[in-house]
């Protein structure tokens, strides 16, 4: 079984703050981490080779800063990772970080060992569009299955894995065959501390390093700002919610709650509510 | 590539069992907008077992076409065939726009068939416009939420975005309306598909609070977990949910699943109560674009109440229970 583990480096967007007087984003300070729907994913591959023996490669597109968001990988127990850095990728949008993470995943399968399952997180912290997983699994033409809260089984003879999506309104149960991507949520697991010795190995560990040049068949028409189709043409601060608050008073707590019935059966509300 | 010939919108809707999500009404309501502005037919796609009343209920809602594939394989949403089918649509329909619910299904469908086209994907919108060059002006949140930033694809079409539920409004069905509904037959072969859906657990379904329309929401003010039982109450006799605060996560009386903010859920309810909250920023990021708010805390300058449109000013444990049979009686319940 080979489990490959795709990461993303992002500022810590919780973190972000708005400068009130310039309204842009201060970065300054912000921590980049690993996005942490991504140290789920690696938790259940992790977890796999715990149970059933794998091999767990992880991946990332990114600048070489990322490399230190690969060795935390390795540190939890990853056995390589592979970063894709080249300054033709910069400005990706999902589209175009799909098609080189599919190469990278392509590449991957080729020179060590047939892939079986994908993991992707639910979204990132960053960009946060939860389009590269489908993206990835329709380019490498895998099955995917979204959104999994759970893994029940994975058998390797008949090649399945059944899981448990999660969905608005319930849970979903469903199987399919491998090779599968799936994306992962944070309910799926508890990610693991790194050990000692991964630790250890990690701190040596130098991640392998692909450009465009290592991807001989890449059409560069498809990578980077050039390949990607969505332009950000603005961004904005909105305006703060500004109400005129009412502050009910009343003599008991009885007729206040009243007027406040009273009021809300003033608005739209029952009517769109069908109360 | 020739794009000329893409000309209308096409609102790909979702249902579950016969029934459709709120978030595809919303979407063709709001489209209609935008088709009047473009001048162009709004259409959508209908995609299920037995689900032929939801063909003519988007007409009543808005559409002038509905595509309708309808097969029993296709009772279950599963990608592959419901990708294959959404594809021959817009091959077939051409449409300039591509809108659906960003949904965990909506974004699953959105993601395959905007990478099959190629196209450009814009994830999650909270509003959408068009331009007199007839551009998708897609806007959503990010750096949670602390920016909007307006998303174009002005190379490849159709254009496509997934779009928040809650944000815009359904138009009421009109039963006069009139369109045309083109039937569409599964691409596919079933052995081709591998992905079976074995059981629907809904018991399973946890809160659901991006799709509630009423949310009642406690903070630290409740002191515990048994109190949520009354906001509980008071969220039945309106139709909502219960919501939460990080703090009352934190301290384990409620379910991460109900936390409302920054680290929670965003969240766009048409009423929201908020009950011994104070309003910390990283809360009414959360909450903020709630139509109605309604902040119930005893002290007058937290600043939950500058986001309100009413307060009150007092003890929850006397208010809410008091609330709840007044919201029973009013409504006869
Ligand atoms: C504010 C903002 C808004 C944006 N809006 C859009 C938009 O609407 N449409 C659009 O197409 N692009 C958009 N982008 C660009 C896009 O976010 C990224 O640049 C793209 O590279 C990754 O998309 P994501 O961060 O949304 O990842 P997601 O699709 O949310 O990531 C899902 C998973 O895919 C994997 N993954 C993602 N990126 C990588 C990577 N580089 N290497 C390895 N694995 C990875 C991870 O497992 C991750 O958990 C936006 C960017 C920003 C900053
Ligand atoms: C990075 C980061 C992310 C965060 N994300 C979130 C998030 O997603 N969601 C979130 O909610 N918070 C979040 N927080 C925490 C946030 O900053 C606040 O700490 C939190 O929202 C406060 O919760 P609260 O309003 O319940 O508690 P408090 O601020 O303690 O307020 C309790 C309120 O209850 C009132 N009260 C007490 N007793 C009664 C009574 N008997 N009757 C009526 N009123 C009463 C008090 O007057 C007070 O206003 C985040 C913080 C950080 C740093």
């Amino acid at each position: 079984m080979h489990i490959v583990v795709c990461i993303k480096q992002v500022p810590d967007s919780r973190e972000i703050r708005i400068d009130p007087v310039t309204n842009t984003l201060v970065r300054q300070g912000v921590p980049a981490i690993v996005n942490f729907y991504d140290l789920h994913g690696l938790e259940e591959a992790l977890r796999l080779k715990d149970e059933m023996g794998a091999r767990v490669t992880v991946v990332s597109m990114g600048p070489p800063s990322a490399e230190k968001a690969l060795k935390q990988c390795i540190a939890m127990g990853a056995d390589e990772a592979v970063l894709v850095s080249d300054r033709g990728f910069a400005g990706a949008d999902t589209l175009a970080t799909s098609y080189v993470v599919a190469l990278t995943i392509k590449k991957v399968a080729q020179e060590m060992e047939p892939v079986d399952m994908v993991f992707c997180g639910k979204q990132t912290l960053d960009g946060d569009t939860g389009q590269v997983g489908p993206g990835v699994a329709c380019r490498l033409d895998y099955d995917q299955l979204t959104y999994v809260e759970k893994v029940l089984d994975v058998d390797p003879v008949a090649r399945t894995v059944t899981v448990h999506r999660h969905l608005e309104d319930g849970v979903e149960v469903v199987r399919t065959k491998l090779p599968v991507l799936m994306t992962a949520l944070t309910n799926l697991n508890k990610p693991r501390r790194a050990s000692l010795p991964g630790v250890l190995r990690a701190a040596k560990y130098k991640p392998i390093v692909w450009t465009t040049n290592d991807f001989p068949d890449i059409d560069r028409a498809k990578i980077g700002l050039r390949g990607s189709p969505t332009i950000v043409s603005k961004t904005w601060v909105p305006e703060p919610r500004t109400v005129n608050t009412e502050m009910i008073e009343a003599p008991d707590v009885r007729e206040t709650v009243a007027v406040l019935v009273e009021k809300l059966w003033n608005t739209e509300l029952p009517a769109r509510l069908g109360w | 590539m020739d794009f000329s010939a893409y000309r209308g919108i096409l609102i790909v809707v979702e249902q579950r069992a016969g029934t459709a999500k709120n978030v595809s009404w919303q979407l063709l309501g709001e489209a209609q907008r935008l088709a009047q502005k473009l001048d162009a037919p709004l259409m959508a796609l209908v995609i299920g077992h037995e689900v032929e009343p939801l063909a003519r209920e988007a007409i009543e809602r808005g559409a002038d076409r509905v595509y309708l594939c309808d097969a029993k394989e296709l009772k279950d949403y599963r990608t592959r065939p419901y990708s294959r089918v959404c594809l021959h649509v817009i091959e077939q329909a051409k449409p300039e726009i591509v809108l659906m619910g960003a949904t965990y299904t909506g974004r699953d469908l959105a993601g395959a068939i905007a990478t099959h086209l190629p196209t450009g994907l814009t994830a999650d919108c909270t509003q959408l416009d068009v331009d007199e060059n007839r551009l998708l002006l897609a806007s959503r949140p990010a750096f949670s939420e602390k920016m909007l930033a307006t998303i174009l694809c002005k190379q490849y079409k159709p254009q496509m975005a997934t779009a928040r539920a809650g944000v815009f409004m359904a138009l009421p069905r009109d039963p006069s309306r009139s369109g045309e509904i083109v039937r569409i037959s599964p691409q596919m072969n079933p052995d081709e598909i591998a992905t079976e859906v074995l059981d629907f657990l809904r018991e399973m379904g946890r809160v659901n609070l991006e799709d509630a329309e009423v949310i009642v929401a406690g903070g630290r003010g409740l002191g515990g977990p048994a109190p949520f039982a009354l906001l509980k109450d008071l969220a039945d006799a309106l139709g909502g949910v219960v919501g939460a605060s990080r703090v009352a996560v934190e301290a384990g009386w409620i379910d991460h699943d109900h936390q409302v903010g920054q680290t929670g859920t965003t969240v766009r309810p048409k009423l929201y109560i908020a009950v011994g909250i104070s309003g910390a920023v990283q809360h009414l990021v959360g909450m903020q674009h709630s139509d109605v708010i309604v902040a119930i805390n005893k002290d007058p300058d937290a600043p939950i109440f500058r986001v309100a449109n009413f307060g009150i000013v007092g003890d929850l444990f006397e208010i809410v229970p008091a609330l709840t049979k007044t919201v029973i009686a009013r409504r006869g319940l």
